[in-house]
């Protein structure tokens, strides 16, 4: 078999996830950006006076790259999960499954459609909220790596649960208990180093706090930690999740009985 | 090479409660340009044996192969082969059913397939429904729509899984014209379904299903012709006497006993008449598939469902 008909139909399925969020784009697009807009008046509003971060940067300012970055990851993770839950309960997922396509790529495929809407829905919140806060020193080098790979690797985190999760509360619970602490865990409204040294460490265990650090790098060009240690972080989280997803879907779990 | 190989397919489901063995050992071929017909009560094992075709269930033991390609090792070519009609109302919500088609087109990696959905969506009557919403059509409706599906990248081998389940008489008639033609051209089909009529009108060959054995397999016309030949059917308000009853199907005031020759028929009568039983509307007519299909699950050993 050639490299090609391993992929062949990969295109299709990747078109077809992206016109699934498309056609619903107001609560899949929309929705997460006023969201976003909705925190930045807040916090910033309530803090902006209270908290200094970073020297010359405004709190308002420093909350735009988090926002942003927390919007890609929790919207690429939305996509894959909530579309096979989806397929999975409704069935129409037997279409794929009597497919010939391999599991490289349905991986491919679903994460590169997650990937896609993340950015979409990154690029909006910052057209929306960049004129509150302006960045400095911006390096888009480092705001494209770590939106790239930030995006790809809760697209594939949420496959992994897409996977698992045969209910859609299961589906709930991953994302309330793991998801959403990690991110509000990851220094989105606050710099790790105001945490005492207890959270602090706790922070430096979790791959979300590199992922947002390492984006905000790009913004400002200062950060927490160093943006290779972020992006050697992010990237081997990125390789280790992708590993674990592949394995699953070439075993068939919780697809093919 | 046959269209389809089942060797020796054996599923177990391990439970909570012991393992279920779904099926067990089912051997037999479909030649290339079969009309083929899959037969059992609910459970017996037929949608079972048609996921693991398919490719959405695991055989535990055995194999089988789809125009020469193995299932599992070569699931690329097996699954380009063959198209398949799930039993479930499936759907896509956000999409049309000309999107849905392109689709599923598109996913085995077929490219400028617009002439054969419109002769599809003509054939199966959902020209005007083209531009539909999925959500909008009525369950015939989408019951089209899957065989459309199953059928758009031109698979020499379709399966249909109980497809006229709860559709009505008009999709019946389009449904079966359509893969009648599609079988003429060459097409090889697998049908399961709880319509006798349809098997014995349709299927040239056919096997039998119980608690996942094989327990008949052979031509439509010698399954009809080695079992009873006759049919005795008629209306009584009378209980049987337990001889009879034990042999007859009984549904509301109508019984109908099978009896293999004249003089069979004969007796019956008489046993009839010496106890009593006061009979209405009698006919004797051909027994049909529906008599032979209860005279082998009958006469077919029951295995203990749970194996420890």
């Amino acid at each position: 078999m050639t490299g090609n008909s391993h992929l062949a139909g990969a295109g299709t399925l990747f078109r077809k996830e992206i016109l699934r969020f498309w056609k619903v784009s107001f609560q899949t697009v929309g929705a997460p950006v006023l969201t976003a807009v909705l925190y930045l008046l807040i916090f910033g509003h309530v803090l902006e006076d209270h908290v200094k971060v970073y020297d010359r940067i405004a709190y308002t300012s420093f909350l735009v790259p988090g926002l942003v970055m927390m919007s890609v990851l929790q919207n690429a993770f939305a996509n894959t999960s909530s579309s096979l839950i989806q397929s999975k309960i409704t069935g129409n997922l037997v279409f794929l499954l009597v497919s010939p396509l391999s599991p490289l790529a349905w991986y491919l495929a679903y994460v590169g459609a997650a990937m896609v809407r993340g950015l979409v829905v990154g690029a909006g919140v910052l057209a929306v909220t960049v004129w509150f806060g302006p960045p400095g020193d911006v390096q888009p080098g480092w705001i494209l790596a770590f939106a790239l790979l930030g995006a790809a690797l809760m697209g594939s985190l949420g496959l992994i649960a897409g996977l698992w999760a045969e209910k859609f509360d299961q589906m709930a619970a991953f994302q309330n208990f793991i998801v959403m602490p990690m991110t509000f865990l990851a220094g989105v409204f606050y710099s790790v180093h105001s945490l005492p040294p207890f959270w602090l460490a706790a922070s430096h265990l979790n791959p979300f706090f590199y992922m947002v650090d390492g984006f905000r790098r790009g913004f400002f060009g200062v950060s927490d930690v160093s943006p290779w240690l972020s992006l050697a972080v992010v990237a081997t989280a990125l390789a280790m999740v992708a590993t674990v997803t592949l394995r699953l879907l070439r075993s068939g779990y919780k697809l093919r009985h | 090479m046959p269209a389809v190989s089942f060797q020796g397919v054996t599923k177990i489901y391990a439970g909570a409660r012991g393992t279920l063995r779904a099926l067990d050992s089912v051997t037999f071929d479909i030649q290339r340009g079969e009309f083929f017909g899959l037969l059992g009560p609910n459970g017996a094992g037929k949608t079972t044996l048609i996921s693991i075709l398919a490719g959405l269930a695991r055989a535990s033991e055995g194999r089988v192969s789809v125009m020469g390609h193995d299932v599992v090792a070569d699931y690329a070519q097996a699954r380009h082969a063959l198209g398949v009609v799930p039993q479930e109302l499936v759907f896509d919500p956000f999409f049309s059913v000309r999107e849905a088609l392109r689709i599923q087109n598109g996913y085995f990696g077929v490219k400028h397939n617009d002439d054969w959905i419109d002769e599809l969506l003509a054939g199966l009557g959902l020209a005007d429904k083209a531009g539909a919403n999925m959500r909008q059509l009525s369950g015939g409706m989408k019951r089209r729509v899957l065989v459309a599906q199953a059928l758009v990248h031109r698979p020499p081998v379709i399966v249909l899984d109980e497809p006229t389940a709860g559709v009505d008489v008009e999709l019946r008639q389009t449904l079966w014209q359509f893969i009648a033609k599609l079988n003429k051209q060459g097409h090889t089909v697998l049908l399961t379904t709880h319509y006798l009529e349809e098997a014995e009108a349709l299927c040239g060959r056919i096997a039998m299903l119980k608690q996942g054995r094989v327990v008949a397999l052979d031509r439509t016309d010698n399954l009809l012709a080695a079992t009873a030949g006759s049919m005795l059917r008629f209306k009584t308000d009378d209980t049987l006497p337990e001889d009879l009853a034990a042999r007859s199907r009984v549904t509301g005031r109508i019984a109908q006993i099978a009896a293999r020759d004249a003089t069979e028929v004969e007796q019956v009568l008489a046993r009839l008449r010496t106890a009593q039983v006061r009979v209405e509307d009698l006919e004797i007519g051909r027994a049909d598939l529906e008599d032979v299909f209860l005279a082998i699950m009958h006469a077919a050993p029951v295995r203990p469902e749970v194996v420890a």
